[in-house]
């Protein structure tokens, strides 16, 4: 007879885990009168916390693609000495508490903080505005995007960028034409981990730029506020933080199979007969 | 032209010194007297501003492309004509990833070539391919080259391969050039060795001492005399091709002269139309009626002789001092080819 103990031990506890995992989740969905969902979402607060968290992400992911793709291939392709040390310093914030990262941010950016003084001389203050939300976003959520990049773009065959030197190309029209549609699944993958905890972030933005109405004040800020005045706000909104996350998860998934299926450049000239499938 | 070598032997880094992909610490690269690259100038234009046109050992197609698009990627001639030029016209629209070893290859020289290249490289164009595809793309690649009428250099492990595909052969070891000429000239004037190995001879070990005729008797370290037509004496390297040996099933008569090899018999293997047998440290390759003609006893264990040629035997020093020159300058005795003197590693050209 097979031994059958440890099957089963195995079964239990991934059916113990999967219940601890699935009950908040559900219970989100009976707490909340979803009835009520439609008119909770368009108080004026939500709409604020939805439109500061829509345009702070935005900008942020912005700036973390725009920023962050030359980032990547740049350490992804070139050997120096201090690499590692550089690799590491990106990847730090991954593994930093979000309120020390706030705190952080305040000792460089506030006032008599390390670049807050000169910024002030220069008529710019950062903490507690808008703009502090999306330096908190971009900080916390950028190493989730660099690290999937850098190792995208290492996955990339060397020989492959080499042959598009030798047959012409530019190192721009290179990377714009083989390496980038060649990482973009994974480019893709860690921008959606940094969207979605650009999304959540909640310790650094409370930190950097705290809790202020139609200003800074977040969807996750906006949660927090909610408990003490009205729970069914703070649940609706969860709600719709939860439709948000699975829609993202979902469209990662459907794009990474998309992406096996379809071509990214166009046919040079009409379609000939094709004898082979 | 190939460049032949064992692996690590730097055929490939002179390939992508000359493609611009990669940098070197000295020396220099010209194309009918433009500097692609020359360290003491500080010239080294980049990969995209060298007319050469490059195959990879794995093709290197784009994944991510058609077959249209990846020729079209060069911006040169029409992919379309490109590709009915080899004859894949009907592949424009595949996927790189659906096609077979040799195809790849047609799509990738198609690519190389849109361009107008003045060079074409070709970086071990046949190792990427089954042994059972390998022969016939070789003679498809041969044709096509021979067609194509573009300065070539094409990188090898394979000697076989150097000889269909090129009209002239550099044997490179550690990064030097070791022998340069044609197939035939390697083959019937080895310059060392290792150039001899690698044109298919065994090499085996030996000390030679002098006959006083002007050639050498040659004590081979695993047993067995060969005469040499070269004189030589103390220890040498003994290079012998497989289709110079004769082999008898009885010992030959004493006033031959010639040394003689016995040895127990290996296994016959088939080798095309013929057939290889190891007799003692040699490797022999016979007609197959002269195989059949040695009966039952090949393959049996039992005892064989060999014998060779003495203008056959090419010895190679171990120590320099140990071939007595002009031993290097060898005429070859089938062809009545002028001498080929070779250049030894390290001397000037």
């Amino acid at each position: 007879m097979r031994p059958r103990g440890f099957v089963a031990l195995q079964a239990l506890a991934c059916g113990v885990l999967l219940a601890f995992l699935a009950l908040p989740l559900v219970a989100l969905f009976t707490e909340t009168p979803l009835g009520d969902v439609p008119r909770l979402l368009t108080s004026r607060d939500v709409v604020n916390a939805l439109k500061t968290t829509a345009r702070t992400n935005l900008i942020a992911n912005a700036l973390i693609l725009g920023f962050g793709t030359p980032a990547a291939w740049f350490l992804a392709t070139r050997r120096f000495r201090g690499r590692a040390l550089v690799v590491t310093l990106v990847e730090l914030p991954l593994v930093l508490p979000p309120a020390v990262a706030g705190i952080g941010l305040l000792a460089a950016f506030g006032a008599g903080g390390l670049l807050g003084g000169p910024l002030q001389d220069a008529g710019i203050v950062l903490p507690f505005t808008e703009w502090a939300v999306v330096i908190a976003v971009t900080f916390v959520a950028s190493p989730f995007y660099l690290r999937q990049a850098i190792s995208a773009f290492e996955a990339v065959d060397p020989t492959l960028t080499d042959a598009a030197r030798t047959l012409g190309a530019s190192p721009a029209r290179t990377f714009l034409r083989v390496a980038l549609p060649l990482a973009a699944g994974g480019l893709a993958a860690g921008w959606v981990l940094a969207f979605a905890r650009g999304i959540g972030e909640f310790g650094a933005t409370i930190v950097f730029a705290g809790n202020v109405h139609g200003e800074t004040q977040t969807l996750t800020l906006a949660i927090y506020e909610q408990l003490d005045t009205s729970f069914d706000t703070a649940l609706a909104v969860s709600v719709l933080l939860v439709v948000v996350s699975a829609g993202t998860l979902l469209s990662y998934k459907l794009l990474s199979q998309w992406r096996f299926s379809t071509s990214t450049s166009a046919p040079a000239f009409a379609r000939t007969p094709s004898t082979s499938p | 032209m190939a460049l032949v070598g064992p692996s690590g032997a730097g055929k490939t880094t002179v390939l992508r010194t000359i493609a611009g992909l990669r940098g070197a610490d000295g020396g220099h690269v010209r194309l009918d007297g433009t500097p692609w690259l020359d360290t003491a100038a500080r010239v080294d234009l980049p990969p995209e501003r060298r007319s050469v046109g490059l195959v990879f050992q794995e093709y290197a197609l784009f994944p991510h492309m058609t077959v249209a698009a990846n020729v079209a990627f060069a911006h040169g001639d029409d992919p379309a004509t490109m590709l009915a030029r080899f004859g894949v016209g009907h592949l424009a629209d595949a996927r790189p990833g659906t096609l077979s070893g040799g195809e790849r290859q047609r799509v990738a020289l198609a690519r190389a070539l849109a361009r107008d290249p003045q060079v074409l490289l070709l970086d071990e164009p046949l190792a990427a391919l089954d042994t059972h595809t390998r022969a016939t793309v070789r003679d498809e690649l041969d044709a096509l080259l021979g067609d194509l009428g573009i300065p070539t250099l094409l990188v090898t492990h394979d000697f076989r391969d150097a000889a269909v595909l090129a009209d002239r052969v550099a044997v490179i070891v550690d990064g030097r050039i070791r022998q340069t000429g044609t197939a035939a000239e390697l083959v019937s004037a080895p310059a060392d060795a290792f150039v001899a190995s690698f044109t298919g001879a065994t090499v085996v070990r030996g000390v030679a001492t002098p006959d006083g005729r002007g050639g050498a008797r040659v004590a081979l370290d695993d047993g067995g005399v060969l005469t040499a037509a070269t004189a030589a004496a103390g220890r040498v390297s003994v290079a012998v091709h497989p289709w110079d040996v004769r082999v008898t099933t009885d010992p030959p008569r004493p006033g031959d002269g010639g040394g003689v090899i016995a040895g127990s018999a290996g296994r016959l293997v088939p080798e095309g139309g013929r057939v290889r047998v190891r007799v003692g440290c040699l490797v022999a390759e016979l007609e197959a009626d002269a195989a059949a003609a040695l009966g039952g006893a090949a393959g049996a264990g039992e005892t064989l002789y060999a014998t060779v040629a003495p203008e056959r035997v090419r010895l190679f020093a171990h120590d320099p001092a140990a071939v007595a020159t002009p031993a290097r300058t060898v005429t070859d005795p089938s062809g009545g080819r002028p001498a080929f003197a070779a250049r030894r590693p390290g001397e000037p050209a």
